[in-house]
Formats: structure tokens, sequence, C-alpha cells
């Protein structure tokens, strides 16, 4: 029995790192820290760059390979700053940007939630029928992994189109459910397969074990497969709400969905020319959008502690 | 080499070694507590005992993989680490640790690679070697095509490519099955015949223990000590074959080191030596 | 009881061709009967082109629009290509950096999980600003920070996964680092960064489509679906989906060949 993995005496060669300094404390207000200070870095560099950047940027080969540090193209971050604060345009009833942000992200979270409460349930119901069945899977498969290649995004506007056919009695399809839509279809792909390997991921003895108590497959699958699936499981659903929110934004942008943050970003960036801050604003939102969903991923995360013990950290 | 002041030097002197873990929330783990050892050049030792008591710790920090809390290690008249960047001993783990990119030629020439021999010198050294341990057939086969056995085969060709003084084993033949152990052991005696080293040898299995050594160091859990040495009086290396396993010394030594391990006096004469 | 996939990727088994019948076979069925239940419905049903051609049809205005769609493909796939050498190296080098240097992979971690999570291409129209409206190079970069992340994780990832006997063995050996990492740990890591970049294969073709849609100059497939979608020539505008769907496997095809290749002799899986 070696104790190849307790011995902590001295730093091992290459390829790992040495002790962090006890001088910045341990644990997470450490890394709170020093993630702080990987921000502030960027945002050093950012304004390093203006100050000392060319204005028309650095051109090589009629390529512009560094960004052009004029005032206009890449703006203080005070200046984005304190545009967030002033209202959205010069008319008496226009409200704060950063109020007008804040809508139009909360309303593509939503949409993206839908897509991704959607994606998550078909990924789950193609990978437990792939689970289910070989050939399911040997004839599936395949075929969800090329679902990704096809941009679906690009046909966004084809999908409101078909949505628009759609209408039962009261029911009738709206703009933004073709956005929620293809939100799912982006966000289906990463957990029917981490629902697949997660679900083929217990021991083989287990699953013997499971046969000898004479278990059916739905017992198996939720006493065994299920639990043994979360560490799997769990990286895709938090892929999955990254991809619902991409998909969200870009098919919002697509079909022109008015009050989401993607259409803000298209449209505050048509005043690059005049108000350097505009663009940058909805870029804010979206990167909160993209936060809020993971950290909702992280809750759950944290909920399924129990049946993550003995994973390894990834 | 001697010096003037000792007449024989040991290979491997550990005087009143501690190790003692660190654990969380204050809770700590002596390993090894006290612990004097020596080994002398040629003699082939073996630590033995159970789960806990220390065995593989102690040969790592012969192998300077790891560092004493207390006491000191000496091998060869240098220090423990000394020896390691002077390349004294070579070393086998449990797992053979062979690198799976490197056929087996590869993974003998290894060390002989890091250490700057070139390329001739290398293959010869390893033909060599390979042809010791009876692999000539599987020179360009990669790891993953080979037995466990085989594996070890490899590991242990491979500690001997720079022809060390010492050789630190840490269970290698801990993951074989019984038949193949004990082939495992027939060879391991026929090459220290050969090479004359010097070998600290941990294991589980007490015949493995008496068949292979000339003292048995038996050991004790929490924490770790060395509860008594036991000589084994079955000849020469060169003079062990197949047939000592049916000996009645053979034996007769089995059952007192199964009676110290279980921490009672043995019957009959023991042989303690204690250098 | 399933096989339980490990890689996803389409396997083509050394074996028999019993294996390779077993493999190809079903998908292939299932997508032959896909496609004639699709022109059935559309030709029985007689659904206008403009809500959903059949295939066909698609077929016919691919084969007809050829020149344009591979030209079109010529330009997004430089991008994603040029986006996929940038981030990967980036990828890689920050990787490294990140196992040598404690700090910084605690200052990079956030940011990169950020990143992760963000929709990058909402930063096309401020990267048209920075770079100009008429250059390719915001599109590329959008390709170049979406092929960074799964670089970046996968890579730190087989930096971190050297076994601790390999590196007891290097220790034992007294190797310099520079060895250490020469013998052991970039072998190790090797066959991790080739599943990043599968991964990141087909990520920097849709980036790269998917940055035309916020401006840019004309050319690409991405602006040529929309131009064809908003003069209503959808049986068009699906051809050079089609086109798009056959550079994405193209990438998919070459980054995952260049992982098999590389993999046989991974010390993990």
């Amino acid at each position: 029995m070696t104790q190849t993995g307790t011995a902590p005496a001295r730093p091992a060669p290459a390829g790992t790192v040495a002790r962090g300094r006890s001088w910045l404390g341990r644990g997470t207000p450490r890394r709170i820290l020093v993630g702080a200070l990987g921000v502030l870095a960027l945002a050093l560099l950012w304004e390093l760059y203006i100050l000392i950047g060319p204005a028309d940027g650095v051109i090589v080969g009629g390529v512009t390979v560094l960004p052009r540090a004029s005032e206009m193209a890449m703006p203080h971050l005070w200046v984005m700053l304190e545009r967030i604060l002033e209202p959205v345009t010069g008319s008496a009833t226009a409200v704060p940007m950063w109020l007008a942000v804040l809508q139009a992200s909360l309303f593509t979270l939503g949409i993206s939630a839908v897509g991704w409460i959607v994606g998550v349930t078909v990924g789950l119901a193609l990978a437990l029928l792939m689970q289910r069945f070989t050939l399911a899977e040997a004839a599936i498969l395949p075929w969800v992994i090329l679902s990704q290649t096809v941009p679906l995004i690009a046909l966004a506007p084809l999908v409101r189109r078909w949505g628009a056919q759609i209408e039962f009695g009261a029911f009738s399809w709206e703009n933004w459910m073709s956005v929620a839509l293809i939100a799912s279809y982006l966000a289906f792909f990463p957990v029917s397969i981490g629902a697949l390997k997660g679900l083929g991921s217990p021991d083989a003895n287990h699953v013997d074990l499971m046969r000898c108590y004479a278990v059916g497959w739905w017992k198996t699958l939720w006493r065994l497969r299920l639990p043994a699936s979360v560490g799997f499981l769990l990286p895709s659903l938090r892929l999955a709400a990254a991809s619902a929110v991409i998909g969200s934004v870009v098919a919002e942008v697509s079909i022109g969905l008015r009050g989401g943050i993607g259409r803000l970003i298209v449209e505050y960036a048509g005043a690059a020319g005049s108000d350097p801050g505009k663009p940058w604003a909805p870029i804010f939102g979206s990167i909160l959008v993209g936060l809020v969903a993971a950290g909702f991923v992280g809750l759950i995360s944290l909920f399924l502690r129990r049946f993550r013990r003995g994973e390894v950290a990834s | 080499m001697t010096t003037a002041a000792t007449p024989v030097q040991h290979a491997v002197a550990v005087t009143d070694v501690s190790r003692v873990f660190a654990g969380r929330k204050g809770a700590s783990v002596t390993a090894l507590d006290a612990v004097s050892l020596t080994v002398a050049p040629g003699e082939f030792v073996s630590l033995i005992g159970p789960s806990g008591c220390g065995k593989s710790t102690l040969m790592r920090l012969i192998a300077d993989l790891d560092t004493p809390t207390s006491g000191s290690i000496e091998v060869f008249g240098k220090s423990a680490k000394q020896a390691r960047i002077d390349q004294d001993y070579g070393i086998v783990f449990q797992q053979a640790g062979l690198l799976p990119w490197r056929t087996v030629a590869g993974n003998i020439e290894l060390p002989l690679e890091l250490h700057g021999a070139d390329k001739a010198a290398r293959r010869e050294r390893a033909a060599e070697l390979i042809e010791l341990v009876g692999l000539t057939d599987f020179t360009a086969h990669y790891p993953d095509q080979l037995s466990g056995g085989m594996q070890q085969r490899v590991a242990i060709a491979r500690s001997l490519a720079e022809s060390p003084s010492l050789l630190l084993m840490d269970e290698p033949f801990g993951a074989l099955d019984e038949m193949t152990r004990e082939r495992m052991q027939n060879e391991l005696v026929r090459i220290c015949a050969e090479t004359g080293a010097a070998v600290v040898f941990v294991t589980h299995s007490i015949p493995e223990a008496v068949f292979l050594s000339n003292r048995v160091v038996v050991m004790s859990p929490r924490p770790g000590r060395i509860r008594d040495v036991l000589g084994v009086n079955l000849g020469r290396m060169s003079d062990r074959g197949e047939n000592l396993r049916e000996d009645e010394e053979f034996f007769h030594s089995v059952s007192r080191v199964r009676e110290l391990l279980h921490g009672s006096t043995p019957t009959g004469a023991r042989g303690v030596e204690n250098r | 009881m399933s096989t339980g996939t490990g890689t996803p990727g389409i396997v083509f088994g050394s074996r028999r061709s019993s294996g390779l019948a077993r493999t190809v076979l079903p998908p292939v069925l299932l997508g032959v009967a896909a496609i004639l239940l699709w022109q059935g419905f559309v030709t029985v049903l007689e659904v206008e082109p403009f809500i959903l051609p059949g295939p066909f049809l698609i077929g016919e205005q691919f084969t007809a629009n050829l020149q344009n769609v591979i030209a079109g493909s010529i330009v997004t796939g430089r991008n994603a290509l040029i986006g996929l050498v940038l981030g990967a190296i980036v990828g890689v080098l920050l990787a490294i950096l990140s196992a040598l240097v404690r700090i910084f992979d605690e200052m990079a971690a956030p940011i990169v999980a950020s990143v992760a999570v963000v929709p990058i291409v909402a930063l096309a129209p401020v990267l048209y600003t920075m770079f100009g409206a008429n250059a390719e190079t915001a599109r590329q970069l959008v390709a170049a920070l979406a092929v960074f992340v799964p670089v970046y994780f996968n890579t730190l990832k087989g930096l971190r996964m050297v076994r601790p006997v390999h590196r007891d063995l290097m220790r034992s050996y007294a190797a310099s680092n520079w060895q250490a990492t020469k013998t052991v740990t970039l072998p190790t890591a090797v066959p991790y960064v080739f599943t990043g970049l599968r991964i990141a294969s087909s990520l920097a073709v849709i980036s790269a489509l998917i940055a035309e849609y916020f401006g840019g100059p004309v050319g690409g497939l991405g602006k040529s679906i929309t131009s064809a979608a908003s003069s209503s020539n959808y049986g068009l505008a699906w051809a050079y989906v089609l086109g798009s769907i056959i550079l994405g496997l193209l990438f998919y095809s070459a980054a995952l060949g260049l992982e098999k290749l590389v993999s046989r002799r991974a010390p993990t899986v």
C-alpha cells in the first residue's frame, strides 16, 4: 500500500504548483479576493492599452491585428459606467440605461429559462431512450452530435414562420416561443450526451447487484443510474444553461424580438459613432444573464451534493 | 571505498526516524515512531507488517520521496537527498509506473536518457537488461500489451538500468496472482544474486518475505514501530531455488515471522542480529 | 445493456465489416428514413417552400448554387480556422501558465468560467468597432474566444493528470523540472489538448457564422443565409445551411481524426 497521495512534504517536479501564500488567507475569501484581482488586472490592461495604443490600431499587411485605441472605439471604463447611469435617449420619458438593460436582461433570462427547461427535458428523455435500447443509441446518437452542426440559430426567422402557423383555440404561438425553442435546441445536446454518459457510468458490480435483487429497469434507473449520473449531469446542465442564453440572445437578434437583450445589443451598436459607452451597457447585461444562469445551476449542484461524494474534482 | 572512521559502510542507516502527518482539525497520524534500522551492502531486508505500520512510509523516506519529521537517514554514508541526486538507488513501485507511450525498451532507457547517456550505450544496456528479465521478444511492445507480471519485470529492469547498489521495492508483486508472484520471486532472487545489490523490500506476504530475505523486519501499526527483526538462515541468494518453499527451515521461519506479527514471542531459537 | 459511450464520435471499428455495419447502418437508415418522411410530408401536404422546403428542393438549390456556397464556406471556414488556431494557442499557453503559477490560475479561473457562460457573440458589435467593420478580424476573435474556453479547460485538466507514481518516479531520478515536464507532464496532457480541440472545432465554425449576423463585411455563409431569407428564397437559405453543416462536419471530423490518432497511448481512459 503506497502512500502516494498522502505525503505532503515537498512540491513534486513540474506540472504542479507551489503552495499558496498564506498572507492572502485561505479558502473562499481568498478565492473571491484573487478573483477580484483578476478582474482588476483585466480592467488595468484595458486602460493601459487605451493609454499607449495607437488610435488607428496596429495594422499588419492590411489586417488590423490590434484594436483602435481611440475614444470612440475603446471608451474608458468610467465612461461606460457613467453612460449606464444616464437615460437611454435624450427624450423626457427615457429611463436610465441600467434599468432598460436590467429589464431586457430579465426578459432574456426568462426565455432562456424556458428554453433550458425544455432542452433539459428533451435531452434527458433522449438519454433515457438511448440507455434503454442499444439500437436507439446506435441510431440516434450520431444524429444528436450532428444536430449541433446545424446552425438553427440561422433559421430563426423560419422557426417564427412555422410557429405562426400554430394556433389551437386560445393558444397562439408568440415570437418569444421561437426564441425559446432555439435556446432549447442548443441546450438539449450537452444534456443528452452528459446524461447518457452518466446513466451508463455505474460500476458493473452495482448493476449486477440490482439484477440479483430482481429489480426492474425503472427501479434500477431511479435507485442506481440517476444518482450515479449526477456527477456527469451537472456540468452538462451548466453548459446547457450557457447554451440556452447564447441561443436566446442570437435568436432575438435574428427574429428582432422586442424586449430582449439581443435586440438592445444590435440597436445600441448603431450608436457607437456618437455614443461610445452605449454599446457596452447591453454587454454587461448579457454577462449578468450568463452569470445568473450559471449561478442557478450552481445552486442545483449544491442541493445535489450528497450524490457527488467520491467524485474527483475535474 | 572505506573511510577511516567506519570499517564497513552501511547501505542504509536509519537512526531514530519519526514521521508525523498533520491531519485536518489538529488530528495527526504518527506513521513512524523512533524507528532505527541498518542494512548492510548486498543484504536483502524485507519490511513486513499490517496496514498502517509505516513500512511504505519508511521506504519513501529512504528514497527521499518524503522527509522525516525527526531523526536521520543515511544512504551509503550520504544524506538521503544526496543519495537520490547521485542516483545511488533504483526504485520499483507497486503499480509498475511504466510510461504508456514508451515501448519496453524506451521505458528501460528512461533513466539513462534523463542522465545523459548516449544512444548506443542506452540501447546496449537496455538490451542487456531485457534479456536479464527474459523479455527479449517484447522489446518493441507497449505496456498496455503486456500482462501485470511482465510490466513489473520491465519495472525491475528499469530500476537496474544504472546498476545501483541499493534497490527499493514497494510491494512490487502485490497486484499479481500467487503463481506469477512465486515465479517473480524466483526471478528476483536470481537477479539479486547476479547484481549483488542491497534491497529494501516492502511486502504483505510472509512467505514472500522469508523466501527473499536475509532479514525480516516486523513492524507494528499505530504508531509505526519496529517490533522485531528476524534473521533468516536459508542460505545465500544464489542458493535459493524453487524447492526452498518446501524446505522445513522455510516453514519454521514463516511460523516465527507469523508469531512475531501477532505479537507473541516465538518458540525455538531465533536469530536476531543487531548490527 | 448499453455499452455506454465515452467519447461521442462516430467510431469506425478496426474490426470486421460487421462491426462497421452495426455502427454505421442504424444512423444512416434513420437518416434516410427521416429524409423520405420529410419529403413525403412536404409533397403530400403541399407545404409551401417558404414554410418548409422539401429536401429535394434543397438539394436542387444546393447544386445550382454550388459556387456561391463554396465561396461563402471559404470565407466562414477561414475565419473559423484562424479563430481555432489562435484560440487553441492562447488556450494551451495560458493553461500551461495556470498549471505553473498558482496565483495566475486563481485569478484566471473566475474570468474563464465567466467567459464560458457568457454569450461571446454579444461582443461582436464592439469588436467590429474596435477592429473595423470591413475586416474579418472581429469574427475571427469571436471564434477564437469560443475556442479558447474548451481548449484551456481541457489542457489544464490534462496537465494536472500526471499520475502520482510517475511523479514519484521522476523525483527518484532527481530529474530537473524541465525533464519531468518533457518526459511525463506533456505526453500525459497531449490527448486532453486534442479532446479540447475536438470540442472547439464545431464551436469555431458556428461562432464565426453567428458573428456575421452582427455586422461586418459581406461574404460568408451567415450573411448569405440572412440575405436569402430576407428575400424569401428559403430553398436557397437552406442550401447555405447545408453548406454550413458540411463545413462544421469537416472541422469536426478533422479534429476527431487527430484526436484518435494521438490518443492511442493515453495513460488514462
